[in-house]
């Protein structure tokens, strides 16, 4: 074999603590390296150019390239292989940058650990084998997790591109927190009014089917190939016969059953349809509040429906759906605001949320679209919020910036001014985060045309006057005074965190979260809906809070993926599969029961159980390898004679 | 080329590419400074991790060794890392019958958004190695009295 080692200035992001021209000599001692060089950019086109002439030359079979993470350029150089006419798969790469270059300025150190990696991978790359991935069909139907904007956008591009669409809703109503709110910044206008239109193009598109009050259950398979089981949750009512009249809310005795939609604002009914523009708009009955449910008294509902949708018998239902990709949408929740002791932590009716004043100046809220205090009716005159409520603040474990609260809170004291043109409207903050187009502009007109009063500084504690208001007391760090206002009204503009349940989606999903429960994109600025998952895409703020526009941006990106992953003929799987040597095999079925992919399957042979793997199944971890008493299964590319001789060459000296 | 003499010890890595090597990675991205003593070998999951491999290093003369995988239940293939957590957890049990430190040997689990994390664990384990000087070869007089048992027999 005759090998090839490029090592890649990368300008000086290698050079500059690694000498690569010391590096590509040191190689030329390593086993069949035949040729070494260093290069200035050897992703770039001369860089690869350069590879390209090197094989041909010197008649090379094999390359190392030492620069930065496989992870990162680990195609772009198998494609060049491809292109000079070598097996994409005899190569290897030394990552000196992130794991050398990077991480210390020793130059003498990092010289010497970054020969050591080109000799660990040319040791590997000597015990290759050319490998040719496997072509297999996709079921081009996409599945889209999470009903809010950014959703229903994939979902709505993936259908009018043609394909098929299952989207899974938890709730029992498509939209999202954004069909809660009443107006959007920085227009102004109408949230469902914008988003109505798109959810009933969800509910009526021929080519999507919509399963709301459901929710993931597993998914098993892999890209192009994907099996999920959604789990329709009792609703009890038979949604094929509801008209969404509203009768049997209407007639629903139990008054005092939580209503999300309404973010617990006002107490609901057992049975309810969420809000007049609900796609679908079907009641659904909250067991555990309802009293023929509970006491087996009761049935107003079933008396009174007109088409007898009414059942009390129903159960939970399992439906098995069969997709090529997944796109995952769940977005956020708000952070649990009540760890503010100092705000009132959920003691004083009078403080509330920022969602919650969404929901009283909505037209459809409990209040009709009156702002109307919590605790007495009354309309408050003077309303404070008060910012970074679980966001940029680490001693409640939220170091990060939720991004689009300053710009809601903006928006919420202009409105406040609308609805009730005599109030007064102050705003505690931190720093004012208006980045996006016409945003900067919409938080000065709060400020000039509105007159809401902005004081930069934290909120020391919420108390009760004893007189009905509320006293918000804080620092004025601009003039370093003590500021003290009373309120009739507290808004916590409370910051957002990961959707409840999401790393248990992940897991589903197969993809990485953060320590936040936030999915991992592919990477931070090149694959921000990628997930290292093939096939599963993100969309919204399941990746981070991001506000409306960069969501809807991210479900057309997302579905702009999925339709370019669907638009190829066939798919190829990864060939770094596990084979297994027959003639050590001997059937105990080890590796058959810890595959995770049912990859491994038995089989006969002369009599004799063998194991077998699946090629396109294999997802190439490497559980059998480490599993199998006898060596037979080996991860290909990664087998234990490969592993052995990289220890060993960085242990001889 | 050798470790630095008198500077490195013979540290090799175990990491994930899913997780822990994306961690590295961002840790490098962030310019997060490091010793240099470790070398990372590369595999796709850490369940692809034969205790015997870690083994093999020590060995080969290797001064410590590190395996890093992604946290349990985060893991790309499902469950991976559930099986190495296992495998490792009884190899770290067993290693002081082979006359090595357990200190030598660490297994830990790095998400790829946790760079910082990385920083710390590999200074830590590095350090923790230092702190334990390199790995004694096996004494020559035990060497002798093999060589000596060996030729007493006919």
């Amino acid at each position: 074999m005759k090998i090839g080692v490029f090592v890649c200035h990368c300008g000086s992001n290698i050079e500059g603590t690694v000498d690569t021209k010391t590096v590509a000599e040191a190689s030329l001692d390593f086993p069949e390296v035949t040729f070494a060089t260093d290069t200035m950019y050897a992703c770039s086109e001369p860089g690869q150019d350069g590879i390209i002439e090197a094989i041909e030359e010197h008649k090379l079979d094999g390359v190392v390239v030492a620069s930065c993470t496989p992870r990162m350029h680990e195609p772009t150089f198998r494609k060049t292989l491809e292109r000079a006419g070598l097996n994409p798969y005899m190569f290897e790469m030394a990552n000196i940058r992130e794991h050398v270059s990077w991480i210390g300025k020793d130059r003498e150190a990092n010289t010497n650990k970054a020969a050591d990696l080109v000799r660990i991978a040319v040791e590997k790359l000597r015990r290759n084998q050319p490998l040719t991935p496997k072509e297999f069909d996709i079921n081009r139907r996409v599945l889209v997790i999470g009903g809010g904007v950014a959703g229903i956008q994939a979902a709505l591009d993936c259908a009018e591109a043609g394909l098929e669409v299952v989207m899974v809703e938890r709730e029992s109503t498509i939209g999202g927190k954004m069909a809660k709110l009443d107006k959007t910044f920085p227009t102004v206008d109408c949230s469902s009014c914008i988003l109505g239109p798109r959810m009933v193009e969800i509910a009526q598109h021929p080519n999507i089917t919509l399963y709301a009050y459901s929710e993931v259950e597993s998914v098993s398979g892999y890209v192009g190939n994907f099996e999920v089981q959604v789990k329709k949750k009792a609703t009890y009512v038979d949604w094929a016969k509801c008209t969404g009249c509203g009768e049997c809310v209407e007639k629903c005795p139990s008054r005092k059953a939580p209503d999300p939609f309404n973010e617990l604002l006002a107490p609901g009914r057992a049975i309810n349809i969420p809000f007049p523009q609900a796609i679908p708009k079907k009641a659904y009955i909250q067991a555990e509040h309802c009293i023929k449910l509970t006491k087996d008294k009761c049935g107003n509902c079933a008396k009174v429906c007109p088409s007898d949708a009414i059942n009390f018998e129903a159960k939970d239902e399992i439906i098995t759906e069969e997709v090529g990709g997944i796109i995952a949408a769940t977005g956020y929740d708000l952070f649990d605001w009540t760890v503010y002791e100092e705000y009132g932590g959920g003691r004083y009716p009078d403080v509330v949320t920022s969602l919650q004043y969404e929901r009283m100046l909505s037209a459809s809220g409990p209040t009709g679209g009156h702002v109307k205090r919590p605790s007495d009716g009354k309309e408050p005159k003077k309303v404070v919020f008060i910012q970074c409520v679980g966001s940029r603040d680490k001693s409640v474990g939220r170091p990060y910036c939720s991004g689009f609260c300053c710009m809601y809170t903006a928006k919420q004291a202009i409105l406040t001014k609308d609805h009730i043109p005599d109030s007064e409207s102050y705003v505690f903050y931190m720093d004012i985060r208006a980045p996006g187009k016409l945003y900067d502009e919409f938080t000065r007109r709060a400020m000039e045309e509105y007159g809401a009063q902005y004081i930069r500084g934290r909120v020391g504690m919420v108390y009760p006057d004893g007189e009905g208001q509320l006293v918000v007391r804080g620092a004025d760090t601009l003039m370093g005074t003590q500021v003290e206002v009373k309120a009739d009204l507290v808004v916590l503009a409370v910051g957002a965190e990961a959707a409840k349940n999401s790393p248990q989606l992940a897991e589903k999903l197969r993809i990485s979260y953060d320590a936040y429960g936030f999915f991992m994109e592919g990477h931070p600025k090149l694959k921000p809906v990628e997930t290292n998952t093939a096939g599963v895409y993100l969309a919204g703020a399941c990746q981070g809070a991001k506000d409306i526009p960069a969501s809807v941006g991210q479900g057309s990106a997302a579905a702009a993926k999925v339709i370019g992953l669907f638009s190829k003929e066939k798919l190829k799987s990864d060939p770094q599969t596990a084979l297994v040597d027959i003639k050590r095999c001997i059937g105990c079925g080890k590796c058959a029961e810890t595959c995770p992919f049912g990859a491994i399957n038995m089989t006969e042979f002369r009599g004799q159980p063998k194991a077998e793997v699946l090629e396109t199944v294999c997802q190439g971890c490497g559980l059998c390898a480490a599993t199998c008493p006898q060596g037979a299964v080996q991860l290909k590319h990664f087998t234990d004679n490969q592993i052995l001789a990289e220890v060993e060459a960085l242990c001889r000296f | 080329m050798p470790v630095l003499e008198g500077r490195e010890l013979r540290i090799i890595g175990f990491l994930c590419n899913w997780c822990s090597y994306g961690g590295a990675d961002t840790a490098g991205v962030a310019r997060f400074d490091q010793p240099t003593d470790l070398r990372i070998i590369r595999v796709p999951c850490s369940g692809r991790i034969d205790p015997l491999f870690v083994a093999k290093a020590f060995m080969n003369g290797a001064d410590g060794v590190l395996v890093s995988g992604c946290h349990p239940r985060d893991c790309h293939y499902a469950e991976g890392n559930f099986y190495a957590r296992r495998r490792l957890e009884v190899f770290k049990n067993f290693i002081s019958v082979l006359g090595i430190e357990p200190e030598r040997f660490e297994y830990t689990w790095v998400s790829a958004s946790e760079g910082q994390r990385w920083q710390e664990v590999v200074t830590k384990f590095t350090n923790q190695v230092h702190t334990l000087g390199p790995l004694a070869p096996v004494p020559e007089i035990s060497l002798d009295r093999l060589a000596a048992t060996e030729t007493a027999q006919p």
